[in-house]
């Protein structure tokens, strides 16, 4: 990977954390409503997934979607905007947190029925497979969604049918507040990819550059013809399941032992070891304090959505 | 102009449409080799292939949401549920994706796919594999819901249906396949969200759809033999519901009775009634009367089964009550 695209993806995996941690303080201030669930620790995952995308490949993934919006190319002013409900966020301020999308970038949404993406996700790999394009589909989700039967229909389907999917498990340990012993008969979801005679593997979600890489060799596979695959990324998520989390779950002192696996810290080591002088890393992120500041003086400047945009878009067609 | 069953009026709409448009293709359960379960496309894997005509396995979720993701990718699929009974092991597909995403995501997507599902009762198949659900669909905006009760319309709404950019619930009825009436060739489409008069008349307006069509229609005819005019109203879609040809045929006639195969609570018959008495009441000479099945599980059992459903003889019955 040349020298600026490894320091593309320490600026996105920076911008992804200090969007999402002024987020927070726009949540506390009682700007964003609903729910607002944070990726802080695990922006390694997507960074890491979509680097290793073509533009035409296209990325859906669960209600945890902040992190892909911006890999996507999504602006974070957009991103924010969403946030607070404006006219300039990325759906209109009609679907909130949970729900960013933006076709032009390929970016499919922000899904919030744990699961529901899945059968859309091959979906979305049968219209291209139909249409005989070698664009792939990504579709990531949480551990908690290979417990429920749309994950199953979708890998049997999208196995049967050899269409092209790269499935992205981010095993982040719980699902909400139950842990993945507690709710999955086995441990490793990468296992579960042996029913449907689909190839998978495990990747360190906390190292971008080891996701980057294991994405790479999956989504060749993919778009080879190969069929789906199964790729799980082991990662944590620093923060509660959404903004009122009590973590009655969890210890305080195993939240605190992998922060120590900062993904962002372990990349920024990576660069350092690399020859790649702090001097830049501390550019990138004066950059992002700098693009995050405008993201969200922009978003509060915007308009609300006008009144009558209730009633937009229910249909397509027009209708009476 | 062709007599035609309403089996082969859909199955003509569909061969139309998928001559047309490249993009279109069937997915369902036993679609393709077996011929469709009722039929519908028998013929049609051999003239279109695997490729377009695909069988899937019985994965109801995974059938409506695909046809959402090919449909968001550009393709327009036409998936088939077996039953409309089945919908509900895809229910999340239906009422929480493909009725909200082109609004969720601000007008971004577009779905133009269209969910074949044949439902209704009177075929002793006992209360799993016998309703008609068809209220529940329609009560989600974003959703189209279309339930044609002719020959004609079945061939002039699925085409419009599938020309769409919306995800559009067709519903077909079990009892219906064989049913006879003119056709038109080729190019015909039928409006989605206008109901049509089928039968004009002066002294009571019966509002109707699909099945109870039928039913409607025979009554009206014996009714007229004792010089009784019903004008019967199809609805033809449940959503987006047109009742402008409802409101002004009852400020002619003044009375209404409403006629549907589901069950009565929170059904068509107390959504169009309502409706009524929101913007005529004025003109309301008598109360107005709804025909519907029992609220039971429809039981297996041939009479009991059909003491259940509506029958002509209660349209008569409820003419009767509100003249």
């Amino acid at each position: 990977m040349k020298k600026e695209q490894q320091l593309d993806l320490y600026h996105q995996m920076v911008l992804i954390r200090r969007v999402e941690e002024r987020g927070a303080e726009l949540y506390q201030q009682g700007k964003i409503g609903g729910f607002m669930h944070l990726y802080i620790g695990q922006e390694a995952v997507s960074t890491g997934i979509i680097a290793a995308r073509q533009p035409r490949d296209r990325v859906i993934t669960a209600y945890r979607d902040h992190g892909v919006a911006i890999n996507c190319g999504i602006p974070a002013k957009a991103v924010i905007a969403e946030l607070l409900g404006k006219s300039t966020g990325t759906s209109k301020g009609k679907g909130g947190s949970m729900h960013m999308a933006d076709v032009e970038r390929n970016m499919w949404g922000g899904h919030a029925i744990v699961g529901s993406h899945l059968p859309i996700a091959v979906g979305m790999a049968l219209g291209d497979q139909y249409a005989g394009s070698d664009a792939i589909t990504i579709c990531m989700f949480g551990d908690g969604a290979t417990n429920i039967g749309f994950f199953h229909e979708a890998l049997n389907l999208a196995r049967v049918w050899k269409l092209p999917v790269l499935w992205v498990c981010e095993n982040n340990v719980y699902g909400m507040g139950t842990s993945v012993e507690r709710a999955s008969a086995v441990p490793s979801i990468a296992m579960k990819a042996s029913a449907y005679d689909m190839p998978s593997a495990v990747v360190d979600g906390m190292n971008v550059m080891l996701v980057y890489e294991a994405a790479q060799t999956a989504i060749d596979y993919v778009r080879a013809g190969g069929g789906p695959f199964l790729l799980e990324a082991n990662t944590y998520r620093f923060r509660g399941h959404s903004m009122g989390d009590p973590e009655r779950y969890r210890r305080q002192e195993e939240v605190k032992q992998w922060q120590e696996n900062d993904p962002i810290g372990i990349y920024r080591n990576v660069l350092l070891e690399r020859k790649i002088g702090s001097k830049s890393l501390d550019e990138i992120e004066a950059k992002v304090e700098a693009e995050v500041n405008a993201a969200v003086e922009f978003a509060e400047q915007s308009p609300e959505p006008a009144r009558d945009e209730l009633y937009a878009d229910v249909y397509v067609d027009d209708q009476p | 102009m062709a007599k035609l069953t309403m089996r082969e009026a859909i199955s003509q709409a569909l061969m139309e449409e998928m001559d047309r448009d490249p993009a279109v293709f069937i997915l369902g359960e036993e679609v393709g080799v077996w011929g469709g379960t009722y039929a519908v496309t028998k013929g049609f894997y051999d003239k279109y292939g695997a490729r377009r005509i695909k069988d899937t396995p019985i994965s109801e979720a995974a059938i409506v949401g695909a046809a959402i993701g090919a449909a968001l990718v550009g393709q327009r699929p036409v998936a088939e549920l077996m039953t409309i009974n089945f919908a509900f092991a895809a229910m999340d597909h239906i009422v929480n994706q493909a009725a909200k995403l082109h609004y969720m995501f601000g007008g971004q997507f577009r779905l133009p796919l269209v969910i074949r599902a044949v439902g209704g009762g009177g075929r002793q198949l006992g209360a799993t594999h016998s309703q008609t659900p068809d209220v529940i669909f329609a009560h989600f905006p974003g959703l189209k819901v279309v339930s044609p009760g002719t020959p004609a319309d079945a061939k002039g709404l699925l085409k419009s249906a599938i020309r769409s950019d919306d995800p559009v619930l067709f519903i077909e009825h079990a009892a219906m396949y064989q049913s006879r009436g003119d056709v038109p060739d080729g190019e015909h489409l039928a409006p989605i969200g206008k109901s049509t008069v089928q039968r004009p008349g002066q002294h009571v307006t019966i509002v109707t759809y699909c099945k109870g069509l039928e039913l409607s229609m025979k009554a009206a005819e014996t009714l007229s033999a004792e010089g009784i005019e019903a004008e019967v109203i199809d609805l033809r879609t449940l959503r987006p519901l047109d009742t402008a040809p409802v409101l002004e045929s009852f400020r002619k006639t003044n009375r209404a009775v409403i006629v549907e195969e589901g069950w009565r609570s929170f059904g068509i018959g107390s959504e169009v009634s309502t409706r009524i008495y929101e913007e005529a009441f004025d003109y309301l000479d008598a109360p107005i009367k709804r025909v519907a099945q029992e609220e039971v599980p429809l039981p297996y059992n041939r009479a009991l089964e059909q003491d259940a459903l509506p029958q002509v003889d209660d349209v008569i019955a409820a003419v009767r009550e509100v003249l």
